[in-house]
């Protein structure tokens, strides 16, 4: 080896983290795949409706969301690059960042809820409505179970579970995060923006 | 057997198979009548007939799950059970409720037995699968909670593992839901509505979380793979079940008069409750592949593959078939839904019940691991018959189905419901045939008790 050449530690590992949670993922995606194409298809018969009540959503508040979401996408992959480097405090450090940062989305996207509350909006108030809500609500859960993922992954990573030898849990816990971001990321547009 | 207690498992187990042989009886005598119509009439009307076959399915259901309990947790728990004694007395009230109640039917008009009950004072009958008294409905609480604390206490002291507190999710959802039977409102939207909350969140939600892991126990058992990652699969398949099963209770709300959105939420997430049942199958073939050993339990793992396969088919595909609003639009109702209950209730309860009975028993019979090669060859010879036919069954009421569907509810013409039943006659006879076939391969498969008991076991 030349001198100065550092050792590579990454081990191949495809799909990073425990298979189980990519057979997971992928029926994730299936669902919110089904979800994105029927709100197309209806939409694509209703575009006058669709459009019309799009303009009372809170883009701004969707935008911060989005920015949340990403920057804790990048908060959970400065987590597994810690760990990588044996830094076990680090990555508890950055999976915190990035649980912090779905605690912001929660609390954005439940004032947004309140407002359709206090102003009379739900399932039944019209089609878009009902996808808008039924859509973004699935998100929501999915944001909530991945914060208790995240959190699981915290704790274990405190009491030294994981080390730059084993780390699939956090890649796991990981990967798991960047399918909530994602599927957020075609959701804003999708629901708040496309017209 | 590693647990004296587990021994209490061994009545349960008795009573699931000759009520499910009643079952099928019945089941035969019914699909006489749908071509017969006056068959044993005025004795055994179809409807009777009909809510004896039903009833008796369910009663020797819950039999089996609890045997099953009784047999698994102890050996997870590593302890003894809590109270055999009072596994035992249950066993005897769930039996003799469950007698009286059966006879009840039988012997006198429902209406009778309704009165006669007290089912004035809280009036809970008269509704599908939901038909019992309610003084059994009430005889069925009083049996689930002693049965839960019992497991429960056994697992508080004891090891706790996923398999078994994933069983005990699925069993205390399984009595909590139950609970909706006694709600009974006027407006007939709510009742439908709450109605499902028993039906439907029973068989598309909690027992499917009892099915998986009496899977996970027997695959752990038969194929020496580890537990951890027979654990992880378990996980994945409960939480896909209950994302996608609990929602998809709306294919359910389409047309009772519920908001339309359950049209949509109903159609997309029980279009995706097919995953669990995948993910179930691959998960079994996979951990068999893996073995670590050749247990000497064949058919053991003959009918636990065959729950994997039968129960994404049945539950799986035949479900999927008519649960998009659209088409069910059409085919609500029709023989489709019979051609999907049976071959569901068959792949993913009926074969389950048996995988554990077919794993357990040997064991509770005083033999070390499996019973002799003539015995279990016998017994995958029923497994066959009881498949094939159960196929068959699902094939021909398929096919009465979809024909029914078009002339009934699809032509310009739209014929009426008995003009068609006439047309289809064909196929209720073809059924009734494969229905006698599984009986005889249910028949085969009780005699694979008494067959080579003084055989050596293989090793």
């Amino acid at each position: 080896m030349p001198p100065g050449a550092k050792v590579l530690t990454v081990k191949p590992n495809h799909p990073p983290g425990d298979l189980a949670i990519w057979i997971f993922i992928l029926a994730e995606l299936l669902v919110f795949a089904a979800f994105f194409a029927v709100y197309a298809f209806t939409r694509a018969h209703h575009v006058e409706l669709f459009n019309t009540y799009q303009r009372t959503l809170d883009t701004n508040a969707a935008m911060i969301n989005t920015l949340a979401l990403i920057t804790s996408s990048y908060f959970v992959m400065r987590a597994v690059a810690a760990i990588r480097e044996d830094k076990a405090r680090l990555c508890v450090r950055w999976t915190i960042a990035a649980i912090l940062m779905g605690v912001l989305f929660i609390a954005i996207k439940s004032g947004e809820y309140a407002q359709h509350y206090a102003s009379g909006v739900n399932l039944r108030t019209n089609t878009f409505y009902m996808f808008y809500l039924s859509l973004t609500f699935f998100h929501y859960m999915h944001v909530l179970m991945g914060m208790i993922i995240l959190g699981a992954v915290a704790i274990k990573a405190g009491k030294g579970a994981y080390s730059a030898d084993e780390y699939t849990g956090v890649e796991t816990g990981a990967s798991y995060w960047h399918m909530v971001d994602i599927v957020w990321l075609i959701l804003f547009p999708l629901v708040y923006i496309m017209r | 057997m590693k647990y004296q207690s587990q021994a209490v498992a061994k009545p349960y187990f008795i009573a699931a198979i000759g009520l499910f042989i009643g079952q099928i009886v019945f089941g035969v005598i019914l699909g006489l009548q749908y071509v017969v119509g006056d068959f044993l009439f005025p004795e055994i009307p179809f409807n009777v007939a009909r809510m004896v076959h039903t009833n008796l399915l369910i009663v020797w259901l819950l039999f089996g799950f609890m045997g099953a309990a009784y047999y698994l947790v102890p050996e997870e728990s590593e302890t003894e059970l809590h109270s055999p004694g009072l596994a035992i007395l249950t066993f005897w009230i769930f039996l003799v409720a469950g007698a009286l109640t059966v006879l009840g039917y039988l012997l006198v008009p429902y209406a009778s037995l309704a009165e006669m009950t007290g089912n004035a004072l809280l009036p809970t009958m008269g509704r599908e699968f939901l038909e019992q008294p309610t003084i059994t409905k009430l005889g069925i609480v009083v049996v689930a909670l002693a049965f839960l604390f019992n497991i429960g206490m056994t697992i508080l002291k004891g090891r706790k593992t996923v398999v078994s507190l994933v069983l005990l999710i699925g069993l205390v959802g399984l009595a909590v839901f139950f609970l909706f039977s006694f709600y009974n409102p006027d407006n007939l939207v709510k009742d439908k509505y709450y109605w499902w909350w028993v039906v439907h969140l029973w068989v598309e939600g909690v027992w499917e979380l009892i099915l998986g892991s009496i899977l996970a126990f027997v695959l752990i058992k038969t194929t020496g793979v580890d537990r951890e990652v027979i654990e992880k699969w378990l996980y994945v398949i409960i939480a896909m079940t209950l994302i996608t099963g609990i929602i998809g209770t709306g294919h359910h709300y389409y047309w009772i008069g519920t908001p339309e959105y359950w049209q949509w939420w109903g159609s997309i997430f029980s279009a995706m409750e097919p995953i669990p049942f995948f993910m179930m199958t691959v998960f079994a073939f996979n951990m068999v592949n893996r073995r670590r050993r050749n247990h000497p339990n064949q058919a053991a793992v003959l009918w636990a593959l065959g729950t994997a396969v039968m129960a994404f088919l049945g539950a799986g595909v035949w479900g999927f078939m008519h649960t998009l609003a659209p088409i069910n639009y059409y085919t609500h109702g029709t023989q489709i839904t019979a051609a999907h209950g049976h071959m569901a209730f068959y792949g993913a309860y009926v074969m389950i019940v048996i995988t554990m009975i077919s794993y357990a028993m040997p064991m509770l019979r005083g033999r070390n691991a499996a019973n002799s090669g003539s015995s279990q060859v016998v017994e995958m010879w029923s497994f066959w018959l009881m498949t094939v036919s159960m196929v068959f069954i699902t094939l021909f009421l398929t096919a009465a189905g979809v024909l029914q569907t078009y002339i009934q509810r699809y032509t310009d013409d739209p014929q009426p419901f008995m003009v068609v039943q006439e047309k289809i006659e064909i196929f209720y006879w073809m059924r009734e045939v494969a229905g006698v076939v599984f009986l005889l391969g249910l028949i085969l498969y009780a005699m694979s008790f008494f067959v080579g008991g003084a055989e050596p076991e293989e090793a």
